[in-house]
C-alpha cells in the first residue's frame, strides 16, 4: 500500500481529514485510562444515589426506635467532614509531586493522605459501635438499616482507598515513576477525590438535614 | 522532550499543563471553596435566623456548590475541548443520580401518602415490609 493510499483510508496521523478519530488517531494511554476510571467512579456515584434514595425514603421509619436527632452528634461529624477533605487536598499534592517525579513529597504527601483517610475511619468505627453498643445496630428500624448501608458502603470505600494508597506508596518506591504507575496513582486520586464528594452528600443529607430541629 | 516526558505530561481529566505555583495555588483555592462552605452549612443548619423550612433546601444548594467546587479545583472538570468527554460522562450520570433519587423519592412519598392510615402505621408497615 501507497503512502497516500494510507492517508487516503485514514490509516496515517496528520495529514488525514476524516478518519473519525481526529488527526492524531486514538488517544494516548494516559487519557484512555483515566477517562475508563471515571466512568467507574461515575457508576459508583450513580449506586451511591440508590443508597440515598433509600435512606430518603427510610429516614423516619424509625420503629419506635432512636431518631436521627437523638443519635448524631454534629460536632464528630465536623472533625470526619474536615479530615476527609483536607486528605483529599493533601492527596493533590501528592500528585503535583509525582507529576514532578519527587519521591520523598510524593511519598510524604500519600504518608500524610492516608493517615487522615485512617482518622476519619476510626471516627467512623468509633459511631458505629457506640450505635450498636447503645442498642441503636441495623437491626434496630429500617432507618437504621438504610443508615448503616449507605454510610457503611462510603466507609468500605474509604478503606479500600487506604488499602490502595499503601499499595502506590509500595509501587511508587519499588518501581518509579514508569508511566503505568503514574497512571495508577491518577486513578487513585480520581477514586479519593470522588469519596470526598460523597461524602458531602452524606453530611448534609444525613447529618445535617437529620439533625435539624 | 523525549516521548515519555510528553506521556507525563499529556494528562487527564483535564489538568492543567502549568508550572508548580499555580497547580498548587488551584488546590489551595479548591480547598479554602470547600472549607467555606462546608462552614456555612454547619452554620446554616444550627442558626435560629433563617426561616425554618427553608433550611433543608439551603443546605442541599450548598452540597451541590461544594460538589462542583471538588469537581472544577480537585478533579479538574473543565470545559476544554479536551475535557469534552469527561463532561458528558459527568452530564449523564448526573441525570441518572437525579432520576434515581427524585423519583423514588416523589413516589415513596405519594405512596406513604396514599397507604397508610396514620404515618406511624406506615412506619410499622415498612418496618415489616
Amino acid at each position: 500500500m501507497s503512502a497516500t493510499e494510507a492517508a487516503a483510508i485514514g490509516l496515517t496521523h496528520g495529514s488525514s481529514e476524516d478518519t473519525g478519530l481526529g488527526h492524531r488517531g486514538p488517544e494516548s494511554k494516559s487519557i484512555v485510562v483515566p477517562y475508563g476510571f471515571w466512568l467507574f467512579v461515575l457508576s459508583d456515584i450513580v449506586l451511591f444515589s440508590a443508597l440515598f434514595a433509600t435512606y430518603a425514603a427510610l429516614s423516619h421509619a424509625t420503629d419506635g426506635g432512636p431518631t436521627s436527632n437523638e443519635l448524631f452528634d454534629r460536632t464528630l461529624v465536623a472533625v470526619e467532614t474536615l479530615a476527609l477533605l483536607v486528605s483529599s487536598f493533601i492527596c493533590g499534592l501528592a500528585m503535583i509531586a509525582a507529576k514532578r517525579r519527587n519521591m520523598a513529597w510524593t511519598q510524604i504527601w500519600l504518608l500524610v493522605t492516608g493517615l487522615l483517610g485512617a482518622v476519619f475511619l476510626a471516627i467512623e468505627l468509633y459511631e458505629f459501635g457506640h450505635m450498636i453498643h447503645i442498642g441503636a445496630g441495623p437491626q434496630r428500624s429500617a432507618f437504621l438499616s438504610s443508615f448503616f448501608t449507605l454510610v457503611g458502603c462510603h466507609g468500605a470505600h474509604v478503606t479500600a482507598g487506604l488499602l490502595w494508597i499503601g499499595t502506590m506508596m509500595a509501587q511508587v518506591w519499588a518501581k518509579g515513576f514508569r508511566p503505568e504507575i503514574v497512571r495508577r496513582l491518577l486513578c487513585l486520586s480520581i477514586f479519593w477525590h470522588a469519596l470526598d464528594i460523597i461524602w458531602v452528600a452524606i453530611f448534609t443529607i444525613v447529618y445535617l438535614i437529620g439533625t435539624l430541629p | 522532550m523525549t516521548d515519555e516526558d510528553t506521556e507525563l505530561l499529556d494528562v487527564a481529566p483535564g489538568e492543567p499543563h502549568d508550572s508548580l505555583m499555580s497547580e498548587t495555588i488551584s488546590y489551595v483555592v479548591g480547598l479554602g471553596l470547600a472549607l467555606l462552605l462546608t462552614a456555612v452549612s454547619f452554620w446554616v443548619a444550627s442558626t435560629s435566623n433563617i426561616w425554618g423550612p427553608g433550611v433543608a433546601m439551603g443546605l442541599v444548594v450548598l452540597a451541590i456548590a461544594q460538589m462542583g467546587v471538588h469537581l472544577v479545583f480537585f478533579l479538574h472538570i473543565t470545559t476544554g475541548p479536551d475535557n469534552t468527554n469527561n463532561v458528558l460522562a459527568l452530564a449523564f450520570g448526573v441525570l441518572i443520580v437525579f432520576l434515581v433519587m427524585i423519583g423514588t423519592i416523589w413516589i415513596m412519598g405519594h405512596m406513604n401518602a396514599n397507604m397508610g392510615p396514620t404515618p406511624e402505621m406506615m412506619n410499622l408497615q415498612m418496618q415489616r415490609g
